[in-house]
């Protein structure tokens, strides 16, 4: 049999029609259901007259409009009320399990997925969310949606799609301490470009990727989408296995060993080809952080804001002109220079327990700097019951942090967490766009030791120069 | 869906690379429960100052331009988020047709849901075309899917390559559940040989 790579195997296998020149019959496992890319979706299955094809295999949350503040409290915006109410509306009605705001589950979807077990090895996952390539990191084939396919998928269970092309992103060595997951996925974004992996599927390899946590492995994943790729995914191994025992969904005793010898065949046969291949060496990355309006617009902590005159084309410098003039940046300013108003640690990128573990070593024992506002976000209420249990929200408030309640928050700024104009914000979240956290909001992409030491110096620093021996 | 065999319109020049779905539609009003209604928000933090006046820099405000319903960008158009929010404000908008030199997937294939054809074109000619409207040579374009081909009347025409059954569908304007839905006997049959560890444990939300 020919060669194949982990992304081949897991889309052979779920091909369930294939027609000469047209998309694939992909059957899909999991769909996972927010309340922003829903509602017509819900809507449009009520004017065909169409049913909830599995609603034992669609999971919905609440995330992206959350408030983060007391739960106890009625949600004080009325339209995003409205929203939640009518996804409530709809997994009644369709008979689809719902984590609502009050449930002790309720999390970012890209959180709480792989946290219940939900999220296996193997399995086709969608949601109407970009961020689904997170759940790549167990070896599943996980991508986002747009709503009409959330409709197809509700009604179907299958989605029809083209097969991507594969890229393999190579990361040898081993990571310097200080320098973590975020960090490797911005400097691969930086260096392949916000559309490098366009049409790709990405597999991560290498020993640093070996080495990561599952945590770190999903923040890797989670930002494939932001290199342009549809999905990412790492092959599973003992760390996987380790990580699912016993989550609650997750296959329990017989089954479970059974499901374990299936997944350890879930990795790419020497010899399979993929059609693009990068590599990067771990020794070469330091802590990232962006200055720009594009998360492909970034530089080690050690550098400078570039000049414009420094692209190649005039496209791109036009691109970075501008994106200047909007960060309020100029060209030469050793990163470490820029100062911060604001600190956000969360989003599905960087909310897990150790994430926050992470970033409340940083703080032990230091305060935040006078002139900056700084938050953690759990991703989900489980992390947050267990940094709780663990003593890290006691960390983060005596040093003047807030710690709020879980969901998507400052990430996209749905809810009431937003930057002022012209707020400068150091933030774990995935994407620095104009206008995302906040009209004439400045965001700064970092891992959350590197915001966590933003917060306490009140500008940038390099992580790797503090003594977390602890 | 709405189909689409031949669109003839004005372009509307937005020269800017890695326009996100963020700028297209911002997050402020993605907490709408319907598919419409969404055009008067397009391109707005762009398009309108803090105070809600209309940027008269910006292209979708000047005359030559505002009643466009071909957009021309730059590359890597529609990055970013997943929200079909972004096709339903630009077709709400008036928007047919998007050309540009690449495009994010998820947005790509959003459009063709929504009866929006995006056409990928080189960089270079995209750039030719840039300078033609700036000069006024280029006003309107035809956009022929059956011939998959671009002309501006006036001496500018192009073909293009879309994938055969994208255009099919958006020729026809069909439902895709439909399609996938008439293949029931293989989803079913399918469902019957999943892996047991696949099955969801039943544990109830509490």
């Amino acid at each position: 049999m020919k060669p194949r790579t982990l992304f081949d195997k897991v889309w052979d296998q779920h091909v369930i029609h294939q027609e000469p020149d047209q998309p694939a019959i992909l059957y899909i496992d999991l769909h996972l259901v927010h309340e922003v890319t829903s509602p017509q979706a819900f809507e449009g299955l009520r004017l065909n007259g169409r049913k909830v094809r599995r609603p034992e295999l669609t999971v919905a949350t609440m995330d992206h409009n959350v408030p983060t503040t007391d739960r106890s409290l009625p949600v004080t915006d009325p339209v995003s009320a409205k929203q939640m109410e009518t996804l409530a509306e709809n997994c009644r009605e369709f008979g689809v399990p719902l984590y609502d705001l009050h449930n002790p589950q309720q999390g970012i979807v890209h959180v709480i997925g792989p946290e219940l077990g939900l999220t296996l090895p193997g399995k086709t996952i969608v949601c109407g969310d970009s961020h689904t390539s997170t759940h790549g990191a167990f070896g599943a084939l996980a991508f986002g949606i747009g709503t009409s396919e959330v409709e197809h998928v509700l009604a179907t269970q299958c989605l029809q799609q083209s097969k991507p092309k594969t890229m393999e992103v190579h990361i040898k060595g081993k990571l310097g301490p200080g320098v973590t997951a975020k960090d490797v996925i911005l400097a691969v974004i930086a260096k392949i470009g916000t559309d490098g992996a366009t049409g790709t599927v990405i597999e991560y390899t290498g020993e640093a990727i070996r080495n990561m946590s599952m945590e770190e492995r999903m923040t890797v994943c989670n930002m494939s989408i932001e290199a342009g790729a549809r999905a990412g995914m790492v092959a599973p191994d003992e760390t996987t296995f380790a990580y699912l025992e016993g989550r609650p969904y997750a296959p329990k005793g017989e089954a479970f060993e059974e499901a374990k010898k299936a997944w350890r065949q879930l990795r790419t046969d020497e010899g399979a080809a993929y059609d693009f291949r990068v590599e990067l060496d771990a020794a070469d990355i330091a802590p990232q952080v962006t200055w720009g309006t594009s998360p492909g617009m970034g530089v080690s902590v050690t550098d400078r804001v570039p000049h414009p005159e420094s692209f190649p084309s005039a496209t791109e410098q036009k691109s970075v002109k501008r994106a200047l003039e909007y960060m309020g940046l100029e060209p030469g300013t050793p990163i470490t220079d820029i100062h911060v108003d604001r600190v956000f640690i969360g989003s599905c990128t960087n909310s897990r327990i150790e994430d926050l573990r992470a970033a409340a070593q940083v703080v032990k024992n230091r305060r935040v700097s006078p002139n900056v506002k700084a938050m953690v976000v759990p991703g989900s209420q489980q992390v947050k019951r267990q940094a709780e249990a663990e003593g890290l929200d006691r960390i983060f408030r005596d040093a003047g942090f807030e710690w709020r309640e879980a969901g998507c928050s400052m990430c996209l700024a749905m809810n009431a967490d937003i930057l002022e104009p012209g707020e400068r914000c150091a933030s774990t979240s995935n994407r620095n766009f104009e206008g995302r956290q906040g009209r004439g909001g400045r965001t700064h992409l970092v891992s959350p030791m590197m915001a966590a030491a933003a917060a306490i110096e009140g500008h940038f620093v390099d992580v790797r120069k503090w003594n977390l021996t602890d | 869906m709405q189909p689409m065999r031949q669109h003839t319109g004005r372009v509307t020049p937005l020269d800017r690379a890695n326009v996100d779905t963020d700028q297209i539609i911002p997050k402020q009003f993605l907490k709408r429960i319907e598919r419409t209604g969404f055009g008067q928000y397009l391109f707005y933090n762009w398009r309108f100052d803090e105070q809600g006046n209309p940027d008269p820099d910006f292209e979708l405000n000047q005359d030559a331009y505002k009643d466009g319903s071909i957009l021309l960008a730059g590359s890597n158009f529609g990055c970013g988020s997943s929200r079909e929010h972004a096709p339903w404000a630009l077709l709400d908008y008036g928007f047919r047709v998007i050309i540009a030199p690449s495009f994010a997937d998820i947005f790509y294939n959003n459009c063709f849901k929504n009866g929006i054809l995006p056409v990928k074109l080189p960089e270079e000619t995209v750039r030719t075309l840039f300078a033609r409207i700036e000069s006024g040579e280029t006003v309107d374009l035809t956009v022929d899917l059956e011939a998959c081909r671009i002309d501006d009347g006036n001496g500018f025409s192009v073909s293009f390559e879309v994938d055969p059954y994208r255009r099919h569908c958006l020729l026809e304007g069909l439902d895709d559940t439909a399609v996938t839905l008439q293949q029931e006997d293989r989803i079913a049959k399918y469902e019957a040989n999943r892996p047991a560890y696949y099955r969801i444990h039943p544990e109830p939300v509490k």
